[in-house]
This record gives C-alpha cells, structure tokens and sequence, in this order.
C-alpha cells in the first residue's frame, strides 16, 4: 500500500472508487498460524475454496494446489471444513511442510 | 407569482422543504420541531412531493437513514432539537466525514437535565466541531430562504458538507410572521438538479463508504474536513449574494446594522438579533451611537469579516445563548474574542450569558448591556457577566 500521499491527493471521506483494490492489501502479514496442505489426503472436493473467507486456496486444472500466503490470514476454517484431513495447521516459524 | 404567506418558522422550513422536494425525509418527531415534520407529512399524504419518508424509530436512525440515502445520491433532508441532535450525534459527525450535503433544521431547544423544551442553543453548540456547516436565522423569512441557499452551499462541489439550519425553538419555530414565498419553479431553478458524488446506487462506478481509517491515513481525511471549511466560507458568501440577487432579498454571513459610526455594539445571532435591532433604533433616536453585528454564519466562522466589523469600535458586548460549562465564556464570545486579539487598537470585549433554557431577554435589558458598555469608557470590569438570571 502507497503510505506516502498527501491529504490533496486521496478520495474525500476515506472512500474507496476503484473496486477490488483488497488485492493490494496483503492481510496475509497477520497471520500467526499457517494451513499446511497434506496432498495425499486430499480429494480435491473444494470445500475449502468455498469456505475460504479471503478466495486463497489456489486452485489448478480442477485441484486444490496450495495457499496464496499473500491473503491467507491462518483462520484454520479450511482446516475445520476439510472432510478428509488434508489441511493442518502450524505455528508460522515452527514447523516446514 | 411569488405570494407573501403567514407561517411559523416550522412551517416555512416544511414549505420550503416541500419546494425543495427532496428524494429522501428521514426523521423523528421532538418538541419543537414536531410541527414541521407534521406538515411535510401533510405533503407527502396529499402526493404534493415526491419524497421517500422514512418515519424512523429514533433519531439516531433518522440520521443513519439520511447517511444512507445521502450515499445512494439522493438530496436529503431532516430536521430535530435538543435531546434528538444529542441522540444523533455519533451520525452528525459521520454525514460530515462522508461529506454528504444533508440539509438539517434545528428548531435550538435547551438540553436536559432538568427537562425544558425551550429555546437556546446549547443543542446546535454541542455540535460545532462536528463538520456541519451551521446558519443561525433571525426569523422565518430567514429559514425560508436559508433552506435554499443551505442545498446549493452544502452540494457546491468545493464543499460537499451538510449544513445546519437553526432557529430557535417556539420563539421563531412556533411564532407566525409574513414570509415572502417563491413560485416552485423558482426554487426549482434556483437550487438545479442534484449531482450526487459517487453514489452508491451507481452500480457502474462501485465505491466503499466508510472503511478502516486507522493511524496512516485517518488525520489526512481530517485535513481535507478543514479544507472544505475553509472553502465553504467563499461559497457562502457567493450564494448569498446570488440568492439576495434573484429574490430583492438581501443575505450575507453578516448582518451589520449601524455599527460604521457606533462606539459600541452587541454581537449575538437568531431572533435576539430581532430584539436588539429594536433597541438599536431607539437609541439611536436619542443620538447614542450603539450598533448591533448578527451572526448567521457561525461555521465556518467568518473570522476576516467579523475583524472588519468590529475594528474600530470602542466595546463589545458578546451574547450567548449557551454556556460552556467550564470554558473562558460562550462560544460565540470565544470565537469573536480570539479573532479581535491580534486587532491593533481592539475594542474591550465582554460577554454575557443569557435565555437560557427559553428565559426571555427584553428590550430593557439589552439597552442596560448598551448603557454599561456606554459608561464603562475603557474596559468593563469582569469577562462573563449573566443576564436575566436571578441572584446574577
């Protein structure tokens, strides 16, 4: 995000005029906790692309392929939603996938 | 052909409210603004307007509702008093931050406790950091015709601010005067056809209102809250004089009366400025150079202007019709005594409270303020001096 513009130079009133400018937003950078994708659990049901509240499960030729850390705020509702066991969570710094 | 009709205050702003036929009404009956509202409603049963009504459950929700319509693109209008602006105030200062011109009437009533329904403007005061612009009206011609210029002020496109239409309860709000009316198609050419700034309704042109404003750009957007400000004072000024053009009536932020030879003068604003004028021409009768300067425009304050009025005048005695618990006087003295303080050559200012909670001030007690400020020569002892309350 562009901190540096002046009062002259932004839309009055905080309003925002350019829709879908959340993808400039990175609310992955609040994240504490990481989903980590277990692929031969999964059965590419695409539950968790439903649930997803911020659209950052990746998905490729039909299969659920990982998570766009961009926009991933660690939630765990993909963990919570999956049928299958193929999504866990771990604490961010202490444990790889 | 314009017609002169008699109203009341109320009924003039539902009159002109009813001319104006705005897309959205959204308001909560309170004494004393319930008779305004009771005519528009009048209005709107008959199918004389086009107006969406929204008859809400308070008015915090009254002005919620106008934030709303106001951020869809429509012209809006409310109107309340005292305890209603106070419910409100949390949504006065959104339609300001969101610079959406609402145009609201405060019929000024005393705040409780103890309850009273009367006039003063410890109500509208309350709210003067709020944003709004705010005009203070002597009468009901003035709310008439301040209705009109308040929707072009508040939508001129270097404001986009709402604005304030007070009057004082019962005393100009219920009081029935002669008001020199418009034809519609005079206000309706007057006022031209409202051009939202990025309506919601827009679907084209998507726009967020009111989103997460935290340390890294919040203070800017109050920057430019000033900027409108700043800008509206012109604008105001330019309407007036477009406005006082088209009807032979004359507008401005000020209203002097016999202050260019005075030695002394009053400042105050709304219907007491009635009352005073009629003191000034007395005394003036007997050859006492005394004058009186109204305030209509109290935000922005027109603090160049009021320099201009008061500098070379010997006294002034400021008269508020609101305390500020606390502070150094009223809040008109504040204002009038900061903008003289770096005059060369200023005259003493004092203040006085008075008509608090609707108690009349009379002619004889204003004339006794003149004949203090005549006597005292230099300054008057005391800063803040009360009127009409007893035990002083």
């Amino acid at each position: 995000m562009d901190q540096e513009k002046t009062w002259k130079e932004i839309p009055w009133g905080g309003l925002i005029l350019d829709a879908g400018n959340a993808q400039e937003y990175h609310t992955g950078d609040w994240r504490t906790e990481r989903p980590v994708h277990i692929m031969e659990n999964c059965k590419h049901c695409m539950y968790c692309w439903i649930c997803c509240p911020d659209s950052a499960v990746i998905v490729k030729d039909k299969k659920m392929v990982g998570v766009d850390f961009d926009f991933c705020k660690g939630c765990g509702i993909c963990m919570k939603v999956c049928p299958f066991d193929a999504i866990k969570m771990v604490v961010e710094g202490e444990e790889g996938d | 052909m314009a017609r002169s009709m008699a109203m009341a205050g109320n009924i003039a702003a539902a009159y002109s409210t009813k001319q104006i036929n705005p897309h959205v009404v959204a308001a909560y009956p309170i004494t004393p603004q319930t008779t305004m509202m009771e005519k528009f409603s009048e209005y709107v049963a008959n199918g004389e307007v086009d107006t969406e009504l929204i008859c809400v459950e308070s008015e915090h929700s009254a002005m919620s509702a106008c934030v709303g319509a106001a951020a869809a693109g429509g012209r809006v209008i409310t109107s309340t008093a005292a305890n209603g602006l106070a419910l409100m105030f949390e949504i006065v200062y959104i339609a300001a931050s969101n610079r959406l011109p609402i145009i609201m009437c405060v019929m000024n009533r005393a705040l409780s406790a103890p309850i009273n329904i009367h006039g003063d403007h410890s109500d509208s005061m309350g709210c003067r950091d709020s944003g709004w612009i705010q005009i203070y009206n002597e009468n009901a011609q003035e709310v008439y015709d301040t209705m009109f210029m308040g929707v072009r002020i508040g939508e001129h496109k270097d404001v986009r601010l709402p604005v304030m239409v007070n009057l004082d309860g019962f005393i100009t709000s219920h009081k029935i005067e002669k008001v020199d009316t418009l034809e519609d198609a005079e206000v309706r050419k007057f006022i031209g056809e409202y051009e939202p700034f990025y309506p919601l309704l827009d679907i084209e042109n998507p726009v967020t209102y009111g989103p997460l404003d935290l340390t890294d750009y919040y203070f800017e957007h109050k920057r430019q809250q000033v900027e409108a400000m700043e800008k509206a004072l012109p604008v105001v000024k330019k309407i007036s004089k477009e406005y006082s053009n088209y009807t032979g009536r004359n507008y401005d932020i000020l209203e002097s009366y016999h202050l260019d030879d005075a030695d002394c003068a009053i400042v105050t604003m709304s219907s007491t400025a009635g009352t005073t004028k009629f003191v000034v021409d007395k005394m003036r009768s007997e050859g006492k150079k005394v004058g009186m300067l109204k305030v209509r425009l109290f935000r922005p304050f027109p603090v160049e202007e009021i320099r201009e009025c008061l500098s070379g005048l010997k006294s002034v005695a400021v008269l508020d019709r609101s305390a500020s618990f606390g502070g150094f006087g009223g809040p008109l003295f504040n204002e009038i005594r900061n903008a003289m303080y770096d005059v060369d050559g200023k005259p003493s200012i004092v203040n006085y409270i008075f008509g608090l909670g609707g108690r009349d001030i009379s002619a004889v007690q204003i004339e006794g303020v003149y004949d203090r400020l005549m006597t005292a020569q230099a300054k008057m002892p005391g800063d803040v001096h009360y009127i009409g309350v007893r035990g002083d």
